[in-house]
């Protein structure tokens, strides 16, 4: 049997203990999301679950690494318009817009890093 | 690097004198490197580690006045505001400075009260303050839990990325005829009779007109070389850090009530009270707790736990958002909770400006700039006797171990 | 109070499985934390084992080796001797004063949310911690990567991430492929893709040649690897596979996606020294070795060292025993040498503990037998033949954990191993120069897309003189794989600016990690309850 999922509307196959990115590059799909800034194509790179390059939304749950998720019978994978920080279609997040512009980078550090 | 020089005795000397040499290469020795090469002195800043190797990277670019109350503190809070929007006016965009503005909610009417209250004492200081009822809550930010009961809105609360703030003062000081000496320890003290005449270091010998102790958490070390005390502890501190969400998901510092006693508490026990912000990066911060357990750099599930659960209590929708990194600092504190910043009359020509606590980003612009003023001979524009380095009596020491 | 096991082993990969078995079997009570649903880690990765076909075995060199330490793990596993829990992770480690050890873990794959999509739910927050009195980690490790033009185009994959689609999922992640870097892992992963029905356009590799293989101590370390290595080069010969040494990828090339690679022919320091040449291919399989996951020992303390081939790996003893009192690490975290070498080091930090908590092997009825499999284990290099001291060791099958002899020979076997990776290490280094000829476009980080011009700058103009205040001023490593891509990167870049090599301290900043994982504020906050309640709260 085969299992059928859909991404961004098109049918895509999947062999049964398939992962969703494994069903997705049979499939010919390589990218399923754009990176926040440039807005570069991502896909699958390390196949094993360490870069997080290959997130994409599984059925409505954003940011799952498609290279982990089992492939499943009936799946939506994807929105839209899916970058490393969008999240859920549907999601009340995000939705709003004061006007108000924001462009500042925050100071954050990893204390884990050795010190004298 | 060498350590030949930590004895006793004349080292080598190093070829250029200065007028000044700062121990420490943080905000408060970058500021004040600023400051004093803008007013012409020749400064060398030498650090042990790298630059903005201490707690300067270590925490967060808050710049409060929200969670100050009337007082020394406040007063080098609102002076510090203005450095940073007129003196650094221009350098501000390479800093990412932002005037995003504070939020502090408040669970329960009771302590709704208490803010108002507060927030009296603040405008009278100077400080702009609106108040935020219940129903206004959610056009500040739409994703707040909906049982809180209020709020006030502190629209100069800023912020700025302090690793930035740290290399881009270093930067501008350098173009003014500074030098950064970065992995060169200072072991000693310069000294002719009771006057501190330099530094030696692992790098040699460096006499100087002035010496300004700007170690952070670690002056009190400092300051034991030259045989005073300083007491300068530490207080550690978690921040959470979160995966990359939506531009504004969470739209300004938004903090409990509660978090303005705690930054004032004097007690050991671990406080956390959750300061959640979002970033440009599209993270959020979620931080920070304070607890005083000397330098132990072990994760304290503690700590985060109860941050993450706070921070899940103001905003209900980061149950589902996932932790990317954690990671601590230890805040540079004095019993009394004021900084150190002023000559030490107990070794003339040494200098102070540490134990800014978890502010010293902030009060970095203002005490770089004062202290610059002081070493000119300048009266400076705040009256620096609060924070005295001769101020702590025995008394107030040994009731800090008491608590401790 | 959760139970407190005498040992949990986190990985189930070589190291990790044969830990767990040989620690089980010497009576411990035995916890096995693996992020993967199935064991066999990297190497022995393999299909869904619920729907395992013959030809799943292809390519898998020592598969009976991995199905005889299998069959007695879920063995042990239904007698209750090894509590065994798949598919989660473990994202935070702690030790407490008397030196128990809790893990946190979370499943690495969500069940669907019962409460709908987004959020809400709660069935998921405060999964059940583990706690042992000693921990063998036995983590692995990944593809170690550097970073070049066109590095993060679709269709540019790791190594051993092409090995896993191929080897876990059936999956074949393009049509005509370019595999490079340096290495010996080149080759099989040139010769899955050939087998699977890809055409390969060439093998790439920076370095001379294989004739590391004919180094005297090489094979005589590590006699099964002359078999495997010709079956390679017969694989290559059959399918014409090119095999160009000396030869590096300079850029990949492609609108959004990889059309072609564009190789250049260099000298030993990895400079530029024969005219470029374009290849038109859709995959490209890049590696460079491979760098250990450290986010547990480092979260616990253990010291570091820089290993031959110049990655940070967990220092240790002749027994396996880290820095940090009952944390015994085995594996790759050691330092990258192989699966036989995996199972050497995974089976002697059992032994030594056992040893050390004076365990008497439980039931010397099945002791022989186990015994016996794991001495096969041990001697068996990837494709499976076994070495000749296998008698040898058979007839002292009678409680290795007793028996200090036994102990000694897996020590030798580990010298031996680890004697033969270094001889590899040696023929396939880095390119000391490799970042020589970046242009300043280069993503290095590739969440934060940070370009080498962007460390460039933080180098010259804001005095970023290590790696880590490059990571404080430029943000690389502060993205969602917090710097496990482009961390051996980062350090190598921020060491080439400076005029040095890369050492410990430019490495170690990008290396730990807390949690070990990302893990959900929710269940982060459920732990809020179980800890001591807080002065201050709300
Ligand atoms: C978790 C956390 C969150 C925080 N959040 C905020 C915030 O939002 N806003 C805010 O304003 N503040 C905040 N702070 C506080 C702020 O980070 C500190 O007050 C500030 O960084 C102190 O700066 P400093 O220059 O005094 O010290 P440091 O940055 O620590 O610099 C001291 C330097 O001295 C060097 N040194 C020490 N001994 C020697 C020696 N013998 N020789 C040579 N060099 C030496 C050290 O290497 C170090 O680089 C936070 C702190 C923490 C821990
Ligand atoms: C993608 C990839 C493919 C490879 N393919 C081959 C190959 O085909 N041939 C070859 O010779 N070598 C291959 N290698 C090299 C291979 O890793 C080693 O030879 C061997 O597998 C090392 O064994 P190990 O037990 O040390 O680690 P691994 O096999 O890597 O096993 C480590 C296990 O620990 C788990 N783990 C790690 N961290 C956590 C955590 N926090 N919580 C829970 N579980 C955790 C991992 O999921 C993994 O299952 C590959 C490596 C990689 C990265
Ligand atoms: S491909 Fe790297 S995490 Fe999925």
């Amino acid at each position: 049997m085969t299992y059928r999922m859909t991404f961004r509307g098109t049918d895509i196959p999947a062999e049964p203990g398939q992962s969703v990115g494994a069903a997705l590059v049979a499939a010919g799909i390589v990218d399923w999301r754009t990176t926040r800034k440039e807005g570069r194509p991502r896909g699958l790179f390390c196949g094993i679950g360490v870069c997080f390059d290959c997130l994409i939304t599984v059925d409505g749950t954003r940011a799952e690494r498609a290279c982990l998720i089992p492939a499943a019978d009936g799946m939506r994978l994807g929105d839209a318009l899916e970058t490393g920080d969008a999240l859920g279609t549907g999601d009340a997040l995000g939705a709003s817009d004061d006007g108000r512009d924001r462009a500042t980078h925050h100071a954050e550090e990893d204390g884990d890093a050795a010190h004298p | 690097m060498s350590t030949a020089l930590q004895g006793a005795g004349p080292g080598p000397t190093l070829s250029r004198s200065a007028d000044l040499v700062i121990v420490g290469a943080g905000v408060v020795g970058a500021a004040a490197a600023y400051f004093a090469a803008l007013a012409g002195r020749r400064v060398v800043v030498v650090d042990r580690g790298a630059i903005a190797g201490g707690t300067s990277s270590a925490g967060e670019g808050n710049l409060l006045v929200s969670d100050k109350e009337a007082g020394p503190e406040l007063d080098l809070a609102l002076y510090s505001q203005a450095v940073w929007r007129e003196d650094l006016a221009e350098h501000a965009g390479l800093w990412e400075f932002e005037a995003k503005g504070g939020l502090v909610v408040a669970a329960t009417e009771h302590s709704v009260a208490g803010l108002r209250e507060l927030s009296v004492h603040q405008r009278a200081s100077g400080v702009e303050v609106h108040d935020v009822g219940h129903s206004a809550l959610h056009e500040y930010e739409p994703h707040l839990s909906k049982d809180l009961a209020g709020a006030a809105f502190y629209p100069q609360d800023a912020q700025v990325q302090p690793m930035l703030v740290v290399a881009h003062l270093l930067r501008l000081a350098r173009g003014l005829g500074a030098t950064v000496r970065t992995g060169t320890e200072v072991t000693g003290f310069l000294r002719s009779g009771d006057r501190v005449t330099g530094v030696r270091s692992t790098a040699g010998d460096i006499p100087a007109g002035a010496v300004l102790n700007a170690a952070g958490t670690w002056a009190g070390e400092v300051a034991a070389l030259a045989h005073v005390a300083v007491p300068v502890r530490p207080r550690r501190g978690f921040v959470l850090v979160t995966e990359p969400m939506p531009p504004r998901t969470v739209r300004h510092k938004v903090y409990a009530a509660e978090y303005v006693g705690d930054v004032a508490s004097s007690d050991a026990a671990l406080q956390t009270s959750p300061v959640v912000e979002g970033t440009d990066s599209g993270t959020i911060l979620i931080g920070a707790s304070r607890e005083r357990v000397g330098f132990d750099r072990t994760v304290s599930v503690p700590a985060i736990s109860t941050l993450a659960a706070k921070a899940v209590a103001l905003f209900p929708m980061l149950r589902e958002v996932r932790l990317m990194r954690t990671y601590h600092g230890f805040r540079p504190y004095c019993p009394d909770h004021l900084p150190v910043i002023g000559a030490d009359p107990r070794a003339p020509g040494l200098w102070h400006a540490c134990g800014h606590e978890g502010a010293g980003i902030g009060l970095s612009a203002g005490t770089g700039k004062l202290i610059a003023q002081a070493l000119t001979g300048g009266q400076p524009d705040l009256d620096l006797t609060p924070f005295a380095p001769d101020r702590f009596t025995d008394r107030t020491q040994d009731a800090e171990e008491a608590v401790s | 109070m959760p139970h407190t096991h005498d040992v949990t082993v986190v990985g189930a990969g070589p190291a990790g499985v044969a830990a767990a078995v040989e620690a089980a079997e010497a009576g411990l009570d035995v916890a096995l934390i693996d992020a993967a649903a199935q064991p066999g880690g990297q190497y022995w990765r393999h299909f869904d084992e619920d729907r395992a076909r013959p030809e799943d075995r292809r390519g898998h060199h020592g598969w009976p080796v991995f199905t005889g330490l299998r069959d007695r793990l879920y063995v042990l596993r239904d007698a209750g001797r090894v509590h065994y829990l798949p598919g989660h992770q473990v994202w935070l480690a702690t030790r407490d004063d008397a030196g128990t050890f809790t893990l946190r873990v979370t499943p690495t794959v969500r069940d669907p949310e019962p409460a709908g999509p987004g959020h809400g739910g709660t069935g998921h927050d405060g999964q059940d911690p583990v706690v042992a009195r000693a921990l063998i980690l036995c983590p692995g490790g990944y593809d170690r990567q550097l970073p070049f033009p066109g590095w993060d185009l679709p269709g540019a994959m790791a190594a051993g991430g092409v090995q896993a689609l191929l080897k876990g999922h059936r999956a074949l992640a393009g049509r005509r492929a370019v595999v490079g870097g340096t290495g010996p892992f080149l080759l099989p992963v040139a010769s899955g893709l050939a087998h699977a029905g890809a055409q390969v356009a060439a093998v790439v590799e920076a370095n001379a040649t294989l004739g590391w293989l004919r180094d005297p101590v090489g094979a005589v370390s590590a006699p099964g690897k002359g078999v495997e290595a010709a079956q390679y080069a017969a694989t290559l010969a059959r399918h014409r596979i090119p095999y160009r040494t000396r030869t590096v990828i300079r850029a990949i090339l492609g609108d959004g996606r990889v059309e072609a690679v564009r190789t250049v022919k260099v000298d030993r320091e990895g400079r530029p020294a024969g005219p470029e040449r374009e290849i038109a291919a859709d995959l490209v399989a890049l590696g460079w070795g491979f760098t250990p996951s450290l986010e547990l020992p480092l979260m616990l303390g253990a010291a570091t060292r820089q290993d031959v081939d110049g990655s940070l790996v967990v220092e240790v003893d002749d027994l396996q025993r880290s820095s940090v009192d009952g944390v015994y690490v085995a594996g790759e975290a050691t330092g990258v040498g192989g699966a036989a070498l995996s199972v050497s080091e995974g089976r002697l930090s059992a032994l030594a503990l056992a040893a050390a908590l004076g365990r008497p092997r439980m039931d010397p009825g099945t002791n022989a037998d186990a015994d016996r499999n794991t001495e096969a284990a041990g001697n068996t290099d990837a494709d499976g033949t076994t070495d000749g001291n296998t008698s040898a060791d058979k007839s002292a099958a009678s409680g290795a954990a007793a028996d200090p002899a036994g102990i000694r020979r897996v020590q030798a076997r580990i010298r031996r191993g680890r004697r033969f990776a270094a001889a590899m290490h040696r023929t396939y280094p880095v390119p000391a120069a490799w970042p020589r000829s970046l242009p300043d476009a280069t993503v290095v980080c590739r969440c934060e897309e940070v370009t080498y011009g962007d460390l460039r700058h933080a180098h010259a103009e804001l005095g970023a003189t290590d790696a880590r205040t490059l990571k404080m001023l430029a943000r690389p490593g502060m993205g969602w794989c917090q710097g496990r891509i482009c961390g051996y990167a980062t350090a190598g870049i921020a060491a080439w600016l400076d005029g040095r090599r890369p050492t410990a301290d430019d490495l170690l900043p990008l290396s730990g990690r807390t949690p070990a994982v990302p893990v959900r504020l929710g269940e982060l906050a459920a732990l809020a309850e179980t800890v001591t309640a807080d002065p201050a709260g709300p």
